[in-house]
């Protein structure tokens, strides 16, 4: 970054054989175009070799089978073999589970933090790093925090239900309760951008529609309802579509709190799965299946949120 | 109200707070608030800078103590030594600002290649790589881990190397994206007029379209050094190596041989680096989520 206080002086008089009459318009065109594909260079490379060329070979791995170096076409195999598995539903029904109380959580939550906070008139700043804190943590100090907050024994949380003489849960211990305490923690870890991003569509509101709408005699929730949700309904959306694809790729929480699959599976999610099939079974095949899946799966969120934010962009 | 009042209105109207009955709920809200949030937030962070104060018997009691009987800062030195947080965090610093130059070069030269470069199929490159948004990350993960095992071509293997976590960093199709939509916004005149002073694309660049992208810069930069700090499941994969892991990793693997309050000291320790750099580019990370995050 240093160079850029060298003056634009010092750079000029060179280059004597840019002069366009030293060649023809073609000849310029050429020299040109290579130069901008020699600055596309760089990010292309990194394009092709980790995006683009993996989801082509993602699409052939479903079609083949690898044992002992040697690889075979097996056609739907790898998907009728994935889909047989018991665990294939589980892993859905649990990222589903995860994904609706997660929305629950981490979506109406922050939405109704915001209006509490716009409405503050002090101590903005602090409250507002407050809330984000959490998400500038590593992920496994905040995972580890909550493992051991959960602890049914020595843990903070029945601690505290004790003093409070409310019954204590087994949080992640059992499989009824695993993937409610997976979304708590997910939702602490995560939900400060939420706030901050829809704190930043309501100052966006002008203020003239909360006086027409109280002149017209609308109440405070009658308000909310009629002014804040129609005017940050895109945001809303765009965050529902975002959170939706970004919960159902959940692994770090679950991977780190249960070590994945928990009480009786109950908290092996889909992207789990995928793990378990690649790295622990060696089963490349059926990995890329479940992944191809999953792709299908979100991509139809993913695509309505590119449209969307075009739309209102 | 003190000088602090936002200037437009907000849901409630000032004429309400300003009536006795508006005031006390709006200090008994504004109570509430900062106590919650203080303990929601801050409690679990408090418990954790404490946690690493208490003995290991004192760490498991029930109930727990509220603050330390007996604080031993020697065991954040234990876990120092124990948990090597010093080659930890020097791993993690390492791929974190190698990740951020490379995105820098490679990604600022892509993006300003694009906007004001334009070469023949452009436009067809920068869709393939805005098409990349739509793959959600844990699809690739199995196909990109084999592609590092064997680079194609070359069959060069990136494990256990920086090179495995900096160079697919650079694909981010979010960072073109901001990039090149703030590129967009320079005048094309301006560029126009630095080529007929006769500088070549390289100094246009490092000349006029740097010095008036600053705040762009700043945004992709904290988000590239978080993304890869705060990232679990690739360096997992890619770097084994106990000797290379980053901090997040490595508190993990070891989090099964050391005592409790070792391990939360430890935790406290990998939580600084990150705190501090929200605490001093707070704003720019709160304006980058804002920019980046939804418009589109």
């Amino acid at each position: 970054m240093a160079a850029l206080t060298v003056s634009p002086r010092t750079a000029e008089p060179r280059t004597p054989s840019t002069g366009p009459r030293t060649r023809g318009r073609g000849g310029r065109r050429i020299r040109d175009n290579l130069t901008a594909h020699g600055f596309l260079l760089g990010a292309v490379v990194c394009f092709a070799l980790f995006s683009w060329y993996p989801m082509v070979r993602e699409f052939v791995m479903t079609f083949q089978r690898t044992r002992r170096g040697r690889t075979t076409w097996v056609g739907w195999h790898n998907f009728i073999q994935v889909s047989h598995d018991p665990a294939f539903w589980q892993a859905w029904r649990n990222t589903v589970e995860f994904t609706l109380l997660a929305l629950v959580f981490g979506f109406a939550l922050p939405f109704g933090v915001a209006i509490v906070l716009n409405e503050i008139r002090h101590a903005r700043a602090y409250l507002r790093i407050l809330v984000y804190l959490p998400v500038m943590l590593p992920p496994v100090a905040s995972v580890l925090l909550f493992k051991y907050f959960f602890n049914p024994d020595s843990g903070l949380f029945n601690a505290v239900l004790r003093v409070l003489h409310l019954p204590t849960s087994q949080w992640l211990n059992s499989a009824a309760t695993a993937m409610p305490s997976v979304v708590i923690a997910a939702t602490w870890m995560n939900m400060g951008s939420a706030v901050l991003i829809y704190l930043a569509s309501l100052q966006n509101i002008p203020g003239e529609l909360y006086e027409a709408a109280e002149l017209d005699g609308a109440r405070l929730l009658r308000r909310v309802w009629h002014v804040t949700i129609p005017q940050t309904r895109l945001i809303l959306s765009l965050m529902l579509l975002l959170q939706i694809v970004a919960t159902m790729q959940v692994f770090t929480e679950t991977f780190l709190l249960t070590g994945g699959d928990g009480p009786k599976g109950s908290t092996t999610t889909v992207v789990y799965l995928i793990y378990n099939y690649a790295f622990n079974f060696n089963n490349y095949g059926g990995a890329a299946a479940l992944s191809v899946v999953m792709l299908l799966v979100l991509t139809g969120f993913s695509a309505l949120y590119v449209r969307l934010s075009r739309e209102g962009g | 109200m003190p000088a602090s009042e936002p200037a437009t209105r907000t849901l409630i109207s000032p004429a309400q707070l300003n009536r006795p009955r508006g005031r006390a709920v709006y200090w008994t809200v504004f109570t509430v608030v900062v106590c919650v949030f203080t303990l929601v937030f801050l409690g679990p962070l408090y418990w954790m800078v404490t946690g690493g104060l208490k003995s290991t018997q004192e760490i498991i009691q029930n109930p727990p103590t509220l603050f330390p009987r007996h604080p031993e800062p020697g065991t954040y030195v234990a876990a120092w030594r124990h948990l090597d947080m010093t080659r930890l965090l020097l791993n993690s610093v390492y791929y974190a600002f190698g990740a951020l130059l490379f995105q820098l070069v490679f990604d600022v030269a892509a993006a300003y290649a694009l906007s004001h470069l334009r070469p023949v199929f452009g436009r067809a490159i920068l869709g393939l790589m805005l098409a990349t948004l739509m793959i959600p990350a844990a699809v690739l993960i199995v196909p990109q881990y084999l592609t590092v095992v064997d680079l194609p071509i070359v069959h060069i293997g990136l494990i256990n190397t920086p090179w495995a976590i900096w160079l697919p960093t650079v694909a981010n199709a979010f960072n073109i994206f901001l990039l090149k939509r703030f590129f967009d916004s320079i005048p094309a005149d301006l560029l126009a007029a630095a080529a007929v002073d006769g500088a070549t694309p390289a100094q246009a660049l490092r000349l006029v379209v740097l010095p008036m992208s600053r705040p762009i810069l700043g945004v992709v930069s904290i988000f590239a050094v978080v993304n890869v700090w705060k990232d679990f499941l690739w360096p997992f994969l890619v770097e084994p190596d106990p000797t290379r892991q980053p901090v997040n990793i490595g508190i993990n693997s070891l989090a099964l041989n050391v005592s409790q309050n070792e391990i939360i000291a430890g935790l406290t320790i990998a939580s600084v680096p990150t705190i501090i750099l929200f605490l001093i580019f707070q704003r720019n990370i709160m304006a980058g989520l804002t920019a980046g995050g939804l418009k589109g």
